[in-house]
C-alpha cells in the first residue's frame, strides 16, 4: 500500500509543516516515508508544494507527480495539480480561498472552508492543520490517536504551547 | 538499534560528519546546501568544534587544507558554482595527500545555473576537478540514510588513503526528509603522527605539507606513487547496489535521485513483463567497472539515466568496453526524468533489441 500525497498552496500557509506532520505519523508507524519540499524561488511568497509518500515497501522516487491525495490551498495549486491526480484520487479544497469546484468526475472532491474556520476560531495560520484533520478523517491514512504523538515529535520543546492549538485545528477539520 | 529520526539529507550528513569526528567545518552559503552550514553553525559551538563561515568558497577550502594538514577531520560543503571555486584548493589537497571531505549538493549549471537538482558535475567530480593528475573518492548517496553512511565512509576512506573524498549529492537528496538511523560504525582511528603538522616541540624533524615539487624527477615519483594508491582503491573500494538484476535483459545505470526514479520505472516495466534491472553505482570513482562489465555479458542493452547531458554514459561505455549499446535517458537544468521518461527509454531499449 502506497500513498502519494501532494500538499500545495502559498508560501506561508504552512504547507511544509503540514507535510512534516504527516511524515512524523509515518515515522511513528514505522512505515517507509519520504518528505520533499519545493525549494525554488516559489517558496518565497509564491506557490509552494510538498510531496509526502507513505509506503510499506522501499520508496523509489520521492517526487509526487500523480497524487492520490491532493490538498489544494489556493487556486493556482488546484489549477496546476487537479489534472495530475490519479483517477479515484481524493482532492481536498480550501473552499474559502478557492471559489471553483473540482472539474473532474473521476475523483472525490472535499470542500472545507479551512481559512475561514481558522479565522473564526482564532486559529489564524492554522488552516493547514484544519485541512489535514479533514483529510485524515476522509482517507483514514492516519489514526486520530496518532495526532498528538506526531505533533509532540514535530513541535520543538520550546514551542510546546503551539501543540494544543495545532491539535485543536486538526480536531476542527476532523469533525467538520 | 537506535530509534529512527526524520531528518533532511543535508542535516543528516552534517550530523554524520560530527559523529565521524569532524570538528572543523568551513563553509559558505549557497542553495541547495545551506542547511549543512546552518546545522554546523548550531552544533559545532556546543561540542567544542569550529564552525566558520568564510569570506568565500576559496577561503573555506583553504581552511580545510590547514585543518587537514594538522591531522584533523575537516570538511566543507557547497553546491556546483561554489565547488568550481574550490577546485584549486581541492587540487592542492590532492597534491599534498591530505584527507578531507568535500560535499557537493549539485544544482543545474553551467555558470550560476539554477538552484534545482542536477548531476551535471559528474565529470568535474570523477575526473579530478582541478588541475593535475588526481582523483577524488566520489560517493553518491541515494537516500538520507546513505547521506549518513557515506559521509562516514568518506571520512574513513579519505584517512585510509590520505586523499580528499567527495560526497556527490543533489538538491533532492539534500532537501528531502526520510527516517534515518544514526547508528553508524565505530570510528576507525588512523595514525597521522608521521605527517601531520602538530608542532615539533623541538623533539622531531619538521613535517612539511607542500605540493610544490620543483624537481621533475621527484614530482614524477610522487605522481606514480599516488596512482599506485589509486589502483589499489580501484581494485578494492568500488561499491554498487543491484536492483532486480537476476534475470534482467536491460540494465539501467543510475545514481542518486535518478536511481530513485528509475526504481519506480523498473517496477512498472516489470509489471508489463519487461525484464529490466538496475546497477546503481555508490562510488562514482572508483567506478564499479567489474560489475558493469560482468553485466554486459548478460544483458542486451544499458540505459544511463542521469541529470546531465550524458557524462556517466562515457564511463559505462568504457567499463563495458562498448560490448552492448548504452542509451541515454536524461533531463537537465534542474529537471528530473519522470517515471514515464524512463519507461519510454526502457520500451525503446526493449523494442530495438540492442540497436542504438
Amino acid at each position: 500500500m502506497t500513498n502519494q500525497i501532494l500538499l500545495s498552496g502559498f508560501g506561508g500557509q504552512g504547507i511544509l509543516f503540514a507535510g512534516k506532520f504527516l511524515a512524523y505519523d509515518g515515522l511513528i508507524e514505522e512505515r517507509e516515508v519520504s518528505w520533499l519540499p519545493s525549494y525554488g524561488p516559489e517558496m518565497r511568497g509564491g506557490t509552494c508544494n510538498c510531496s509526502v509518500i507513505f509506503s510499506d515497501k522501499k520508496i523509489g522516487s520521492p517526487i509526487v507527480s500523480n497524487p492520490d491525495i491532493l490538498i489544494a490551498m489556493n487556486l493556482p495549486s488546484l489549477d496546476k495539480f487537479e489534472s495530475a491526480a490519479v483517477p479515484g484520487a481524493k482532492i481536498f479544497v480550501d473552499s474559502s480561498l478557492i471559489d471553483r469546484k473540482v472539474g473532474r468526475d473521476d475523483v472525490e472532491a472535499y470542500y472545507i472552508p479551512a481559512t475561514r474556520i481558522a479565522s473564526d476560531e482564532n486559529l489564524s495560520g492554522l488552516a493547514n492543520m484544519i485541512m489535514i484533520g479533514h483529510m485524515i478523517k476522509k482517507t483514514g491514512i492516519m489514526t486520530f490517536e496518532n495526532v498528538e504523538r506526531a505533533m509532540k515529535k514535530l513541535v520543538p520543546a520550546k514551542k510546546q504551547n503551539l501543540i494544543e492549538l495545532n491539535i485543536k485545528a486538526v480536531e476542527l477539520g476532523y469533525n467538520y | 538499534m537506535a530509534e529512527k529520526v526524520l531528518m533532511k539529507g543535508n542535516e543528516a550528513l552534517a550530523e554524520a560528519a560530527i559523529m565521524a569526528g569532524c570538528r572543523h567545518y568551513f563553509g559558505y552559503p549557497i542553495t541547495p546546501q545551506t542547511e549543512v552550514a546552518a546545522y554546523m553553525a548550531k552544533r559545532m559551538p556546543l561540542i567544542g568544534g569550529t564552525f566558520l563561515q568564510a569570506e568565500s568558497e576559496i577561503a573555506a577550502i583553504n581552511m580545510v587544507y590547514g585543518a587537514a594538514a594538522a591531522g584533523k577531520r575537516a570538511m566543507t560543503s557547497s553546491s556546483s558554482p561554489g565547488i568550481s571555486l574550490k577546485s584549486e584548493g581541492i587540487s592542492y589537497l590532492a597534491g599534498c595527500d591530505l584527507p578531507a571531505l568535500i560535499v557537493n549538493v549539485q544544482r543545474g549549471g553551467p555558470g550560476l545555473g539554477g538552484i534545482q537538482p542536477s548531476q551535471s558535475d559528474y565529470f568535474q567530480a570523477t575526473k579530478g576537478g582541478g588541475h593535475g593528475d588526481f582523483h577524488l573518492i566520489v560517493l553518491a548517496p541515494a537516500s538520507v540514510q546513505e547521506m549518513v553512511n557515506l559521509t562516514f565512509k568518506g571520512f574513513d576512506l579519505a584517512d585510509k588513503y590520505r586523499m580528499p573524498a567527495m560526497l556527490l549529492s543533489d538538491g533532492t537528496m539534500g532537501q528531502m526528509m526520510e527516517p534515518v538511523s544514526l547508528d553508524v560504525d565505530e570510528i576507525k582511528q588512523y595514525d597521522k603522527s608521521s605527517w601531520a603538522c602538530t608542532g615539533t616541540k623541538c623533539e622531531r624533524e619538521h613535517h612539511i605539507i607542500n605540493s610544490l615539487i620543483i624537481d621533475p624527477d621527484e614530482l614524477e615519483k610522487y605522481n606514480f606513487e599516488r596512482f599506485e594508491r589509486y589502483a589499489k582503491i580501484e581494485a578494492e573500494e568500488a561499491m554498487h547496489d543491484e536492483y532486480r538484476m537476476e534475470d534482467a535483459e536491460i540494465c539501467i545505470v543510475a545514481y542518486g535521485v535518478a536511481a530513485r526514479v528509475s526504481q519506480n520505472a523498473i517496477d512498472k516495466a516489470r509489471e508489463q513483463g519487461i525484464k529490466v534491472g538496475m546497477i546503481r553505482p555508490i562510488t562514482l570513482w572508483p567506478f564499479p567497472k567489474a560489475a558493469l562489465n560482468a553485466a554486459a555479458d548478460k544483458v542486451k542493452t544499458f540505459i544511463s539515466v542521469e541529470l546531465s547531458m550524458g557524462q556517466m554514459i562515457e564511463d559505462i561505455e568504457l567499463a563495458t568496453r562498448c560490448k552492448k549499446p548504452v542509451l541515454l535517458c536524461n533531463r537537465v537544468g534542474g529537471m528530473i526524468p519522470t517515471t514515464e521518461d524512463i519507461l519510454n527509454s526502457i520500451a525503446k531499449a526493449n523494442s530495438v533489441g540492442g540497436d542504438k
